[in-house]
């Protein structure tokens, strides 16, 4: 490998405190982090990001948290946050980042089988939550809260301030020198440094334990792939407890040493990031998704003139602009027309967008539909896929610069070793394989095979220039009832790529047919409605709806006539279909938080609609239950309507 | 809820308030008080003469009969300036925006009394002005945290949505840091989601600044959960005071409006 960025002289550091530590002796006066606070971005220096983190750890330290102990983390993306990791990491401990969104009820196993006695949390809500949570786990010792607001009159034992704890560490630091210094000295880069739970779209979650030395490796082959600087900007408003958030916005931040920009709130990323500008950006398909939603419909909303020029120019852009990007050769006359094209459409799209300054962004976690794709690459956005998954530290695959297909995620990363099992599994060994599933030795020892190749689940091949594409889950891949392959995420993703259907669900597997559930995107087939003046009560109702049925009723069928050309998939068109009564959420246990659809437990949880699917029913009735946010239970019944779709013989190209 | 929060002694004390307008009587002979720090609502059926008692309390009615003590002073009726001067504000049951303006600049204007510069300065910009300015925006943004309104920021107050417009109202009363709120069904119209942040950023509010609250309200769950003492007012007359648990049991109380069916 070639020499480390942001190290100089001796070796480069291994571990995150330490790389924390020569970013502020090397360069103590940069950005590290920012956070808008007050309407303000305010930030901390590298030097003060360090002593902000030795006085946490050594506050952990005084409260007696030791070597190899777990610290919970819970909240949005907050600079605290993120320098409570290398805090827990400076004494030798590990981050155990929890989505913020959970109930008390999901966060008690992560916090019951981790064997959790301290966290950092944000704010009441998280307090109220791990509180909550206690009382069936007694050794939650240490819950210590950044923002005091709402907590004034808690008295709950050991319940404290981030502020009062800091105070506590400069105390201990003055009673004990050099301690912190031999705590971080003491640490070596095959400890684990963090422990992220899988999202579990089957059974329990479990907690991938991974090293410093995994994720330093990932992260630095990352910013050697693509160039990334010091001077580069990210805003982070992914959950943390994500593999991607922990890849991009932490080990890649301390490897490289760039900002970090965390937004003022949930509900402020969009004003943010035009104020931010990010350089390098990371995002799963659905936020480019929503964004792209938006775009359209605010141009539908335009005057003629306005719609008539971003369709001019668009039509343009789709002609050029990811070969301008790619540096393919482009006739004059369409460079002009691009060159205009961003004067007036592209450059402010993109302003508005908060995506001018990006050099690279990234997308991954989920297929991306090609439109999508093309959309953002063409307005010359360096939009690129990567394959990881949370056991890989989010590394096994990118996409280099100028080497961009829509149906690969790209060429095996830089210290990756990526092959084919002879099932089609895809396999992956290096540095950033995880060490172990937290105490399950029977998942570690099925998961990772004896030449130490991790098992990704996923089904997939090589092309002819070495990418990797990707097809479904390896354990979803099925047969129809003839014997034909069935991949049903493939035939679901294929569907979510109409903007209209926000997700998909398939059934067929052992089946003489293919059948789907849909649940309709509320936004854009609600703007949709409003645009025919079809009126509607609410979600319920507007998925019943004759007119509702038939636009998805033609969106099922361009898939069939696509999957009519696939060969062997061509048995799996969408025979018949429903549209949903409620929203698949995480919170029912229909999609993990990370939004993957469970299948088998949709499929149990609304069996009776399955078998009416089958049966050729064309309504059935169905009563669910569902839980609202603050966790209280209601149900909810419907009459669901069942239609059949048009399938087509199968084409086959070369007889064509 | 109350137990961490200390009560402290009565800071106005009304007696003896009667207020008719013509030949309408819409208070008779109503006697009660507040304390410091309590959260105290004023009930009662429609036209019970709820609002025209807050109306009396910041002085926007002149009560024919009985008087008035704020901190000490009795009086025979409260001036509205005098009021917002001595720590009272109040929202408003129907929504009394600058709807042209932004949520910044509505809640701006609630700092209004805390502004010492004058026209000539303001208008060039200068010192004093300047100074003022960047001290009553770090209040204001504040409050926008508080009532977490971050993303309505720049917001025109004519298009949100009705739950966060009611919110504007109680953050610009709070930016003129009152001692005492008087709020004027601040939950009235809202769905269940709503009216739960609602009681949220009140009780927030009373916990962390210490603020009184004088609340009418119509939803008898949001009442009996979040007050420390009520008042029940029916056809002008006061018909119950006290802890919600007594007001509950009060015969004459359950008769008039809670088991009216």
């Amino acid at each position: 490998m070639s020499d480390q960025p942001g190290a100089h002289g001796s070796a480069a550091p291994d571990t995150f405190p330490r790389l924390l530590l020569r970013h502020a002796a090397t360069r103590p006066d940069a950005p590290a982090l920012r956070e808008k606070y007050l309407g303000i971005w305010q930030s901390w220096t590298w030097r003060q990001t360090a002593t902000e983190v030795r006085e946490m750890a050594m506050g952990l330290a005084a409260l007696g948290f030791k070597r190899g102990d777990h610290l919970a983390i819970i909240g949005d993306n907050r600079p605290q946050l993120y320098m409570a990791f290398t805090a827990a990491q400076a004494l030798g401990g590990i981050a155990v980042p929890m989505y913020q969104d959970a109930i008390a009820a999901e966060m008690t196993y992560v916090l019951e089988n981790a064997g959790i006695h301290f966290a950092i949390v944000e704010d009441q809500e998280q307090v109220d939550k791990l509180i909550e949570a206690r009382t069936a786990l007694p050794g939650l010792e240490h819950i210590i809260y950044e923002d005091p607001r709402g907590l004034r009159n808690y008295d709950a034992p050991g319940l404290d301030s981030l502020d009062a704890l800091r105070e506590r560490g400069r105390e201990f630091d003055r009673a004990h020198p050099g301690r912190f210094e031999a705590e971080v000295a003491a640490g070596n880069t095959d400890d684990v440094s963090v422990m992220l739970y899988t999202s579990g779209t089957t059974g329990k979650p479990k907690g991938v334990c991974q090293t410093h030395r995994a994720f330093i490796m990932a992260a630095r082959g990352g910013v050697e792939f693509d160039h990334l600087v010091a001077t580069d900007n990210v805003l982070s408003y992914l959950p943390m407890a994500w593999v991607g958030d922990h890849l991009f916005s932490y080990a890649q931040f301390l490897v490289a040493g760039f900002t970090v920009n965390c937004p003022e709130s949930a509900d402020t990323v969009m004003t943010d990031l035009r104020e931010i500008g990010p350089t390098y950006y990371f995002a799963p398909p659905r936020i480019f998704e929503g964004l792209l939603t938006e775009v359209t419909i605010r141009m539908e909303d335009a005057s003629r003139a306005k719609r008539w020029l971003y369709e001019k120019f668009m039509t343009v852009a789709k002609r050029c602009g990811s070969d301008l990007l790619e540096g393919k050769p482009v006739s004059f006359g369409n460079r002009v027309a691009y060159a205009l094209g961003n004067l007036l459409v592209y450059g402010p799209l993109k302003n508005t967008l908060g995506m001018s300054r990006i050099r690279v962004a990234y997308t991954a976690g989920a297929a991306i539909g090609p439109d999508l794709f093309r959309f953002y690459r063409s307005l010359g956005i360096n939009l690129k896929q990567l394959y990881g998954s949370t056991e890989t530290c989010a590394y096994a695959c990118l996409q280099p610069d100028g080497q961009i297909k829509l149906d690969s995620v790209g060429a095996v990363a830089p210290g990756a070793e990526v092959k084919i099992a002879d099932n089609g599994e895809v396999l992956v060994r290096g540095a950033m394989v995880l060490k172990e599933y937290y105490k399950r030795p029977d998942a570690t020892a099925e998961a990772i095979d004896e030449q130490g190749y991790f098992r990704t689940g996923d089904a997939g091949v090589f092309d002819r220039d070495g990418h990797l594409k990707i097809i479904d889950r390896a354990k979803d891949v099925g047969r129809l009832a003839n014997g034909a392959m069935y991949a049903p995420n493939y035939i679901e993703n294929k569907l979510k790529f109409f903007s209209h259907i926000k997700e998909a669900v398939c059934f067929g597997h052992e089946r003489d047919h293919v059948t789907a559930f849909i649940n309709i995107d509320l936004t854009s087939v609600g703007n949709w409605a409003e645009r025919r003046n079809l009126v509607y009560s609410g979600y319920i109702d507007l998925a019943g709806k004759e007119e509702v049925y038939d636009l998805i009723q033609s969106c099922v069928e361009s898939v069939n006539a696509e999957l009519a050309t696939e060969g062997e998939l061509s048995h799996s068109q969408i025979a018949r279909f429903l549209v949903l009564h409620k929203e698949l959420d995480p919170d029912d246990d229909e999609l993990t938080r990370t939004r993957k659809v469970r299948r088998s437990f949709i499929a149990e949880k609304y069996a009776p609609l399955v078998a009416a699917l089958f049966e050729g029913r064309h309504v059935q009735h169905i009563e669910t239950q569902v839980k609202f946010e603050d966790g209280r239970i209601g149900a909810i019944a419907a009459d669901v309507k069942i239609r059949d779709a048009k399938t087509f013989p199968a084409v086959t190209r070369e007889a064509a | 809820m109350s137990t961490a929060r200390r009560i402290g002694d009565v800071i106005l004390k009304v007696d003896h308030i009667s207020l008719s307008f013509g030949g309408v009587k819409a208070l008779t002979d109503i006697s009660f008080d507040v304390r410091e720090h309590e959260i105290r609502a004023i009930i009662g059926p429609n036209g019970a003469g709820k609002s025209s008692m807050l109306n009396v309390i910041n002085g926007v009615y002149t009560p024919q009969q009985g008087s008035i003590t704020f901190r000490g002073r009795e009086r025979r009726d409260m001036d509205t300036y005098e009021a917002a001067a001595h720590g009272i504000a109040r929202t408003f049951q129907n929504i009394a925006l600058f709807s042209g303006m932004s949520v910044l600049d509505n809640i701006m204007t609630g700092r209004n009394l805390k502004i010492k510069s004058n026209f000539l300065e303001q208008a060039i910009w200068f010192g004093r002005a300047r100074r003022e300015e960047i001290e009553n925006r770090r209040v204001v943004e504040e409050i926008i945290d508080f009532l977490q309104l971050q993303h309505v920021r720049k917001t025109p107050v004519a298009r949100l949505p009705y739950g966060i417009k009611k919110r504007v109202e109680l953050a610009r009363a709070l930016a003129a840091e009152p001692s005492m709120l008087l709020l004027d069904e601040p939950m009235a119209g809202m769905n269940v989601e709503e009216k739960q942040d609602m009681c949220r950023f009140v009780l927030d509010t009373n916990d962390q600044f210490g603020t009184t609250i004088v609340l009418i309200e119509h939803d008898m769950g949001v009442v009996m959960d979040i007050s420390d003492r009520v008042v029940v007012l029916d056809y002008g007359k006061k018909i119950g005071d006290g802890t919600p648990e007594q007001v509950r049991s009060d015969p004459e109380v359950i008769k008039a409006y809670l088991g009216a069916h």
